[in-house]
């Protein structure tokens, strides 16, 4: 059978047309482009989700292990609260973040999953820019953040946690984590870019998250840890990210004022959203 | 006008040279082959054509732009379809084909009808709402192709379309793509290991080994010059050995082998 012949008994591609003069992706300003390739990936990670919501239930019972086990076991503890609070309201902001910090850090394990597969060659191969895939795909670990998040809070509400429920630090510190979320999305994608195997970036992700949760305040405030650890909380983006959660839910920070915590939450963002975007295409390498 | 233009390009990887200095031309509209076994050379080819990889010398101009100067506009004018299944498998296959329109830059208010047409095109409709994931092989590569018809490509890469899939699927999708040449001009360009499916479907091909164009021509043309039945005879008449499937870089030969055992 030669190829004219299959060509004449297909006749159905008629409808796909000649290619166009000027190319659909390049009729809008980058910044258009961005927004819009941003958003793409952003509903396909959304729509990942809603295929697999039994997910967010599955990842949720580890910050809820912690609240309800390990809060529970040091509730009485007002040493790490400075006797003002129950240990497990001051937890909950820590075990959020946390909990949005695991969905984060392994990121990149998709990132690797999507080279093996060719997915990312194609998606390279595409005119969305470089920096919406990243940004794109960090909005979906906030999304999932979020989900995740949302359901904690229902838990507090029900179990009368005494979180401070006002509405509009409600949502800022919603929109923090997602931020903080999406940053460590991105660090996580900038250590896949320079990983060959999901068993090596395991390790790494391992590597990299304990530090970060143990130096920081989620578990106890900054000021009972010793000098060199403080030192490491205090450059530790995550100990900002709980600070800020905490003062917006429970009006207690760490010491610090909420507006340095957005500054940090904000810049290790664009730091590593930039980072990863430069980094994200030597995946392929 | 060509298509295609590859001039001396080279790529390295370390001390291996993956593309030594091969040239050719695509004309507008053609079915053009790049053939030869695992590590030859094609891969590293296409990926250069489709800006995912810096050349390390030469130069290339896919739809009359250069590869390393202006990959934005190289990139809105072409599909690519990998040889790794790159479907999105936790995505329905209609949640993939909306997802290539959007990233590809289909404007809103055409998506629908683009979709409609690829689907036709590559005969989708019966799998619009399943997961990727629970396509076969064959539904698979007619979705990635249809995905990668969205923006109507000038030129469309295929990189093995139909390593792992069994001759009817084989047979179905060099159908489709030989109506979507002869219909809306689109000029394909395909790497292949296999001889007789190089033959069978491509107007001129290049065959390539350890990274070289060990010979050029239309498949009649090149049969008759060496005097060889077959393409796999062309190929031992101008290397001195026999085609092996399995030489070439070990990820290569892993890459194939995963593709060909997720379709089963």
């Amino acid at each position: 059978m030669s190829a004219h012949s299959v060509a004449s008994r297909a006749g159905s591609a008629e409808a796909v047309g000649p290619p166009p003069a000027r190319p659909d992706a390049l009729t809008g300003s980058p910044l258009s482009r961005f927004f819009a390739g941003t958003a793409a990936m952003a509903q396909a990670e959304l729509r990942k989700l809603r295929h697999d919501h039994l997910d967010i239930f599955t990842r949720s019972a580890q910050p809820l292990l912690w609240l309800f086990v390990f809060g529970t076991a040091l509730q009485h503890n007002h040493a790490l609260t400075a006797g003002t609070l129950d240990y497990r309201a001051y937890l909950a902001p820590g075990v959020m973040a946390q909990a949005a910090l695991f969905i984060a850090i392994f990121f990149g394990l998709a990132v690797i999953w999507e080279r093996d597969v060719g997915q990312l060659q194609r998606l390279l191969a595409t005119p969305i820019p470089r920096s919406a895939i990243v940004v794109g795909k960090a909005a979906g670990a906030g999304v999932r953040a979020l989900a995740q998040a949302t359901l904690l809070l229902i838990v507090l509400a029900i179990t009368q946690i005494d979180v401070r429920w006002r509405p509009i630090e409600i949502v800022g510190a919603l929109a923090m984590l997602v931020l903080g979320t999406a940053s460590f999305a991105c660090l996580s994608m900038l250590i896949a870019a320079g990983v060959r195997t999901r068993e090596r970036f395991m390790g790494i992700g391992q590597l990299v998250m304990m530090p970060l949760f143990f130096a920081s305040s989620a578990l106890y405030p900054l000021s009972i840890m010793p000098g060199w650890l403080h030192v490491v909380a205090r450059v530790n983006p995550l100990t900002y990210e709980v600070q800020g959660l905490r003062q917006m839910m429970l009006g207690v920070g760490g010491g610090g004022e909420l507006w340095l915590d957005w500054l940090v939450v904000v810049g290790f963002f664009v730091a590593m959203a930039a980072a990863a975007t430069r980094a994200y295409p030597r995946a392929i390498l | 006008m060509s298509a295609v233009t590859v001039e001396d390009l080279e790529v390295r990887f370390g001390e291996v040279r993956a593309v030594d200095g091969i040239s050719f031309t695509v004309g507008d509209g053609e079915v053009y082959g790049l053939l030869g076994p695992n590590g030859a050379g094609k891969t590293s080819t296409l990926r250069v054509l489709t800006t995912l990889l810096p050349a390390d010398a030469g130069a290339a101009r896919v739809a009359g732009f250069d590869v390393a100067r202006d990959g934005l506009q190289v990139r809105a004018r072409i599909g690519y379809v990998p040889q790794a299944l790159s479907a999105d498998g936790a995505l329905t296959a209609q949640e993939n084909l909306e997802f290539y329109a959007r990233v590809t830059g289909v404007p809103r208010g055409q998506r629908r009808e683009r979709i409609a047409q690829a689907v036709e095109a590559m005969d989708l409709g019966a799998m619009l709402g399943r997961l990727a994931r629970t396509l076969s092989g064959g539904m698979l590569r007619r979705l990635e192709i249809g995905s990668a018809l969205l923006n109507r490509p000038r030129v469309l890469f295929l990189d093995e379309p139909t390593v792992g899939l069994d001759p009817s699927a084989r047979a179905l999708v060099w159908e489709r793509l030989h109506a979507l040449r002869a219909d809306a001009g689109t000029t394909i360009v395909v790497t292949t290991h296999l001889m007789e499916e190089a033959e069978r479907h491509c107007e001129r091909l290049a065959i390539m080994d350890r990274g070289r164009i060990v010979a050029s021509g239309d498949p009649a043309d090149l049969r008759a010059r060496h005097d060889a039945a077959s393409l796999e005879n062309v190929f031992m008449k101008v290397t001195g050995r026999p085609l092996d499937e399995d030489q070439g870089r070990i990820r290569d030969v892993r890459s194939q082998r995963r593709v060909a055992r997720r379709l089963g």
